[in-house]
C-alpha cells in the first residue's frame, strides 16, 4: 500500500482544497446578495459563531430585525476565531458598508482594525461582548446585557426570599468558563448584593463552564461535600439544568429543598422555571436585533448616541415564567 | 532479605505501579480532606456515593481511551473522537426527541443503530485516510475533529436537543446489580476488546504493524486492513461514549459534547503505559489512566479547588506522574542519591519503558 509522492500531495492539496471550499462555503453563505441596493443602509456584521442555543437566537433576531427595518445585511461567522473577526471586518471597510456591527469574540487586540474602520468614515457599533481599547472614539457604542446587574438582581431576589430566614443561609455557586465577562461579572454582581445580609453566605464555588454537563457535575460533588445546601445559583440555565438531575439524585426537591437561581431564560430553563423546578431567572436576552436597527439608522444619519446601551431584559419568577412561556422566541 | 527487595524492585518496576500508587494516594488525600469521600450508602435501590460517580463518569473516557489505545499501538493516533462522541449523540437525541414515543424501546435502538451507522462510516474515512491514502494520522483525523463539531452543530441546528426518554436515560444514569450501566458497559467493552486482541492474534498483529508497518507487510500481515480497522473501532467506541455523555444529561449539545476528550483519552492511554511510538499496547493501564483523570477532576470539585488554579493543580499532578513513571527520571533520582552510576540493566530498561 505505497502511494508515490505526487500522488499523495495531489490528493492532499485535493482535500484541502474541498475541505477549505466547504468551510468558505460556510462562512460566507449569508454574505452574497451583491451590493445593488441602491439607498439601503448596509450594514456588515460579523458574529462570534454558533456556539450555543442563545447565540444562534441572538443571530436570527439580527436577521429578521434588518430585514424589517429595510436595512441590507451582510453577515460573516467568525467561528469563535478572532483573525476571521477582523478579515470581514477589513472586507467590510472594502466593500464600503455604511455601517459595521460586531461581538467581539475576545476583548482585545481590536486598536488597528478598528482604526482602519475609522479612518475609512465607517462608524463602529459593538454588541454583546466589549473591547478593551484605551481610544473610546474607535466606536460609536456598545448594545450589550450588563451583566453585573443580572448577577446584582438575583442576589437582590434571594435577599428578599431569605428575609425571613433566622439562621444562616447556605449558597453553592456555579460558575461559567473561568475567566469569561460573564462569569466574573455575574459572580461580581451577585456577591456585592448579598453582602447586605450576613447570613447569605457562599460554601462552595466552582466552574462548571456554561455546559449541562459540567454544571451536573460540580453538583454531584457540593451535595456529597456540604449536606446542607439552601440555595444554587448559576451563572447559566444550563448548569442549572444539569445541576437538577444531581440534585433529584441526592434525593432532594430541586425548588423546594434547594432554592435554585439562574441566569438567561433560555426555552428549557423557562419550563423548569414553570415546572416550579428553579425558583428565580435573570433574563439575558439575546434579542437585541431591533435596538441594533435602530441604533444603525442613528448612527448613519450621524445622530449622537449614548456610548454604552443596555439591551431590554427583566427578570422572572415562576409565575411569570408561566405567562411568558407560550411566547418565548428562544 | 534480599528476597524481598527484589520482589520490591519488581513491583515498583512494573509500569502500573506508579500511576496506581498516585491514584491510591490521590483518593486518601481525599479521604483525610472530608472522610465521608469514600463512604457508599444505598439510595433508591442502588449505591450512591463519590466513589460510584467517579466509576460512572469516567465510562465514556475508558470506552473513548480503549479505541485509542489499539489506535496509538498501530503508531497512529485519532483526534476526531471527541467531534464523534458529539456527532453520534447528537443524532441519537435528534431522532428519539423527534419519535412519537420517546420513551418505547424501538425508537432508542433505531437511533443508537442509526448513530453507530454514522460513525462507522467517520471511522472509515477516517481509515481510508490514515490507511489507503496514506495521509499522516494526525492531519486525516484533524479533518474530522475540526469539521465533525461543525456536523454536529448542523445535527443539532446549533441549538441544544433535549429529550425525555427512560431507555436513552439509563445508558448514562441506569443501574444493573445496584451499579451504574455505564461503568458495566464500559468494562464489557473492555472485555470484549481484550478477548479480541489478547485471546486471538489480532493484538500481536495491531502491534507488529505499529512496530513496523513495512516489515508486517512482508512478513504476510496485511497492515492497512488493520490500521483501518483501529480506526472504525475507535470510532464505534467514541459513538457509544457520546451516548453516555448525552444521556447523562439527556440533552445533546453539538458545541460542548466530548469537547477535548481526545486529549483527556490520549493522556490515559500514556499514563496507562502505551508508548505513543507505537507497538505495545496496555488496556488494563488504559482503564487504570482514564480512573486517574476522572480522579483527578472530581478532586478538583472535592475539594472546592478554586477554578482559577484548578488547571495548574491538574497540570502538576499529570507531569508528577509522567515523571514518577518514566525510569530515566527515576534512575537519575537514585543515582543523585546514592551518588553512583546507574547499573548497566537499568540503562538497558530505560530505553524500552520511556514512554515516547
Amino acid at each position: 500500500m505505497r502511494t508515490t509522492g505526487t500522488a499523495r500531495a495531489i490528493i492532499a492539496t485535493v482535500a484541502t482544497v474541498l475541505l477549505a471550499g466547504s468551510l468558505a462555503a460556510c462562512g460566507n453563505s449569508d454574505t452574497g446578495g451583491g451590493s445593488g441596493a441602491g439607498d439601503k443602509i448596509v450594514l456588515g456584521f460579523s458574529q462570534v459563531g454558533a456556539e450555543s442555543g442563545w447565540r444562534t437566537a441572538n443571530t436570527t433576531s439580527i436577521k429578521e430585525a434588518a430585514a424589517q427595518a429595510g436595512i441590507e445585511l451582510k453577515f460573516d461567522d467568525a467561528q469563535q476565531k478572532q483573525e476571521n473577526q477582523i478579515k470581514a471586518i477589513r472586507n467590510f471597510i472594502q466593500q464600503k458598508v455604511d455601517v459595521i456591527a460586531f461581538s467581539p469574540v475576545v476583548e482585545s487586540g481590536w486598536d488597528t482594525v478598528l482604526k482602519e474602520a475609522k479612518d475609512a468614515g465607517i462608524p463602529v457599533i459593538l454588541t454583546d461582548r466589549a473591547v478593551d481599547s484605551a481610544d473610546k472614539t474607535l466606536y460609536k457604542t456598545f448594545l450589550g446585557s450588563d451583566f453585573i446587574k443580572e448577577g446584582r438582581l438575583s442576589g437582590e431576589w434571594l435577599i428578599e426570599h431569605t428575609k425571613s430566614a433566622t439562621g444562616p443561609v447556605n449558597i453553592v455557586e456555579l460558575q461559567g468558563t473561568t475567566g469569561s465577562a460573564p462569569a466574573n461579572d455575574r459572580k461580581k454582581g451577585f456577591a456585592d448584593a448579598i453582602a447586605a445580609n450576613p447570613n447569605l453566605k457562599i460554601v462552595a464555588s466552582q466552574s462548571g463552564d456554561f455546559t449541562r454537563a459540567g454544571g451536573k457535575q460540580v453538583m454531584e460533588q457540593f451535595l456529597k461535600a456540604n449536606p446542607d445546601i439552601d440555595v444554587l445559583f448559576a451563572h447559566n440555565d444550563d448548569m442549572g439544568l444539569g445541576a437538577l438531575e444531581a440534585i433529584t439524585a441526592a434525593g432532594k426537591t430541586p425548588g423546594k429543598d434547594i432554592v435554585i437561581i439562574t441566569i438567561d431564560a433560555v426555552k428549557d430553563g423557562m419550563q423548569a422555571l414553570a415546572d416550579g423546578k428553579f425558583n428565580f431567572i435573570a433574563e439575558c436576552s439575546p434579542l437585541l436585533g431591533p435596538q441594533l436597527m435602530d441604533l444603525v439608522k442613528k448612527v448613519h444619519a450621524g445622530e449622537a448616541v449614548p456610548p454604552r446601551i443596555e439591551t431590554e431584559e427583566t427578570t422572572f419568577t415562576q409565575e411569570q415564567a408561566k405567562e411568558a412561556l407560550p411566547n418565548r422566541k428562544y | 532479605m534480599n528476597g524481598v527487595a527484589d520482589r520490591f524492585r519488581r513491583l515498583t518496576g512494573h509500569r502500573l505501579f506508579w500511576p496506581a500508587l498516585v491514584l491510591v494516594a490521590m483518593i486518601a488525600a481525599n479521604a483525610i480532606h472530608r472522610p465521608g469521600f469514600l463512604s457508599i450508602e444505598v439510595k433508591n435501590g442502588h449505591l450512591y456515593g463519590t466513589p460510584i460517580d467517579i466509576l460512572r463518569l469516567s465510562a465514556p473516557l475508558i470506552l473513548v481511551a480503549l479505541g485509542m489505545t489499539l489506535v496509538i499501538a498501530t503508531g497512529g493516533i485519532d483526534l476526531s473522537v471527541g467531534s464523534l462522541c458529539a456527532i453520534s449523540g447528537a443524532i441519537a437525541c435528534l431522532y428519539i426527541s423527534e419519535a412519537p414515543d420517546q420513551n418505547s424501546l424501538a425508537s432508542v435502538f433505531t437511533a443508537l443503530a442509526l448513530a453507530v451507522g454514522a460513525a462507522l462510516v467517520l471511522g472509515a474515512w477516517n481509515g481510508v485516510l490514515v490507511a489507503v491514502i496514506g495521509i499522516q494520522p494526525i492531519i486525516a483525523t484533524l479533518i474530522l475533529m475540526v469539521a465533525g463539531r461543525g456536523l454536529a452543530q448542523l445535527v443539532t441546528e446549533g441549538q441544544i436537543i433535549t429529550v425525555n426518554s427512560g431507555p436513552y436515560r439509563a445508558i448514562g444514569l441506569g443501574h444493573v446489580l445496584t451499579l451504574p450501566l455505564a461503568i458495566v458497559i464500559a468494562l464489557a467493552a473492555a472485555l470484549l476488546v481484550a478477548a479480541f486482541t489478547r485471546r486471538t492474534a489480532l493484538g500481536l498483529i495491531v502491534e507488529s504493524v505499529g512496530g513496523n508497518a513495512e516489515a508486517s507487510r512482508l512478513a504476510g500481515i496485511r497492515s492497512s486492513r488493520t490500521v483501518f480497522l483501529v480506526y472504525v473501532v475507535s470510532a464505534a467506541c467514541a459513538a457509544l461514549a457520546g451516548f453516555m455523555m448525552t444521556a447523562n444529561v439527556s440533552s445533546a449539545d453539538g458545541n460542548a459534547a466530548g469537547l477535548w476528550v481526545e486529549l483527556d483519552a490520549i493522556l490515559a492511554v500514556v499514563i496507562g503505559g502505551t508508548s505513543l511510538a507505537g507497538g505495545r499496547f496496555s488496556l488494563g493501564g488504559t482503564i487504570l489512566g482514564a480512573l486517574l483523570i476522572q480522579t483527578l477532576t472530581t478532586t478538583v470539585y472535592a475539594m472546592n479547588i478554586s477554578p482559577q488554579t484548578s488547571l495548574l493543580f491538574k497540570a502538576v499532578v499529570v507531569i508528577a506522574v509522567c515523571l514518577i513513571q518514566s525510569p530515566a527520571f527515576r534512575a537519575t533520582l537514585t543515582r543523585r542519591r546514592r551518588g553512583g552510576a546507574p547499573r548497566p540493566e537499568l540503562r538497558q530498561r530505560e530505553k524500552e519503558q520511556v514512554p515516547a
